[in-house]
């Protein structure tokens, strides 16, 4: 496979660096739905030959990049309400067949922010449960449940230092152990039978992570 | 009984009853039938359970129907964005009940409801807030949650283009909830951009075939 660009690994990545690190692991020709925000900016590293066909669950599969000054169809938008292009090979459908392809396992992997995952692999990412928040899910629950494999990419600490990835999600949850792999700025984190295996670091060591997070942490396999 | 013709959006909503159950189909402004709602402002009905993917943005269409105290209560799954001032401030201030369900369920369950089936189980958010109290089953290992069919005594949905017998087109990302809630609903009324001969639609390209729809009018012109 081809890697896009080279990130800087010695120290914490930036936005753009862990998006390029999803792309990378991102197999040729799978079918991927990215959610909202963050995530997005993984299709933009995808080399051009890597035949990933990009799901928008509003209803279009092979999904272009955004729409350009000129390009812009009030009848063409992504999940955020983008305006997007239409490559050759894409594929119109409504929302119960859009939401079908996501809850029947079509999908081979999605990639969503978070607020909290558990060591577990529960996410939460839909809600913070302030008493003034107004709740609002959209698809999250379906894509956790539903795609063959979860990524979610995040900061491993809040703006205030906090863990995000935790013993258990105080956060309302979006789905039970439904994640996978963990991509952060500081190390990507495997959700395995045996528990949290971290994979990969930056600018850090797993020794100086385990001493910053309330979970029990895995060294990658030689 | 055959689709209905209208001249005018007015002539399209007359009838809509307080106390309503209305799908409101468009995701964001693609799909959202504005002529539709407006006129169903002019029309008066209220006390409606409204049914949309959101909950309004800006100060037009679904969210001037709410501005207008018609809304008793608005089922969707992702009410708050940027630009919902107006169903926020009713959220806030109590005057509005919201209902969220996960967008998958919030189509399924429409589904259902034009497919004649009484329920079905579904593994959305099993151990989820949204689920709470709901009965589960657990079938070959795995927990599913029981969710039941929304039906609409209206829908009103916004298409491409129809024939004079109601057979509907899309057009991209605008197909989105149309053609679920065009199953969904006792009285379905279409939004179209055009309205063509009987057989200028390629019977091999309808999307919602006229059984569902009963009512179009055409989209009036925009500046």
């Amino acid at each position: 496979m081809t890697t896009t660009r080279v990130m800087n690994e010695q120290g914490p990545l930036n936005k753009q660096d862990m998006a390029a690190l999803v792309a990378r692991d991102i197999p040729q020709g799978a079918f991927v739905n990215l959610g909202i925000g963050q995530p997005t900016l993984v299709a933009d590293h995808l080399p051009a030959d890597s035949g990933v066909v990009l799901h928008t669950e509003n209803g279009m599969l092979n999904m272009g990049p955004a729409a350009k000054e000129g390009e812009v169809d009030p009848d063409l938008t992504n999940a955020g309400k983008i305006p997007v292009t239409e490559p050759a090979g894409a594929s119109y459908f409504h929302h119960a067949d859009s939401f079908a392809m996501m809850r029947g396992g079509h999908l081979d992997i999605c990639v969503m922010g978070a607020f909290q995952v558990s060591a577990t692999g529960d996410l939460a990412n839909w809600h913070t449960g302030a008493p003034d928040a107004i709740p609002a899910v959209g698809g999250a629950m379906d894509l956790a449940i539903g795609a063959k494999k979860v990524f979610v990419m995040m900061t491993l600490f809040t703006k205030t230092g906090a863990p995000k990835l935790v013993p258990e999600c105080t956060y309302p949850l979006t789905g039970l152990r439904c994640v996978d792999r963990i991509y952060t700025d500081l190390a990507v984190f495997d959700i395995t039978p045996q528990g949290l295996r971290v994979t990969q670091t930056f600018g850090t060591t797993l020794d100086e992570l385990a001493g910053r997070l309330d979970v029990p942490l895995l060294a990658a396999e030689a | 009984m055959t689709t209905l013709l209208c001249d005018h959006a007015d002539e399209a909503v007359a009838g809509i009853e307080d106390g309503s159950t209305v799908l409101v189909g468009g995701f964001g402004m693609a799909g959202m039938p504005v002529d539709l709602i407006d006129a169903l402002i002019r029309q008066g009905a209220k006390d409606l359970t409204v049914v949309s993917n959101n909950a309004g943005n800006g100060d037009t269409g679904l969210a001037a129907l709410l501005a207008k105290g018609r809304v008793r209560k608005v089922i969707c799954s992702f009410p708050r964005q940027a630009d919902s001032w107006v169903f926020d401030d009713l959220y806030r201030t109590g005057r509005i009940e919201l209902e969220v369900v996960p967008q998958g369920n919030l189509a399924e369950r429409m589904r259902a409801a034009g497919a004649g089936i009484g329920a079905f189980f579904c593994p959305t958010g099993v151990g989820t807030l949204l689920t709470e109290g709901k009965e589960t089953r657990e079938i070959d290992g795995r927990t599913y949650v029981l969710e039941y069919p929304i039906k609409g005594d209206v829908a009103l949905i916004g298409a491409h283009r129809a024939d004079r017998m109601g057979n509907l087109v899309y057009r991209k990302t605008a197909r989105n909830f149309g053609p679920v809630m065009a199953t969904a609903a006792t009285t379905v009324i279409a939004q179209v951009r055009e309205i063509v001969e009987t057989g200028a639609i390629d019977p091999e390209t309808v999307v919602t075939p006229g059984i569902y729809v009963d009512r179009v009018v055409k989209e009036a012109d925009r500046a």
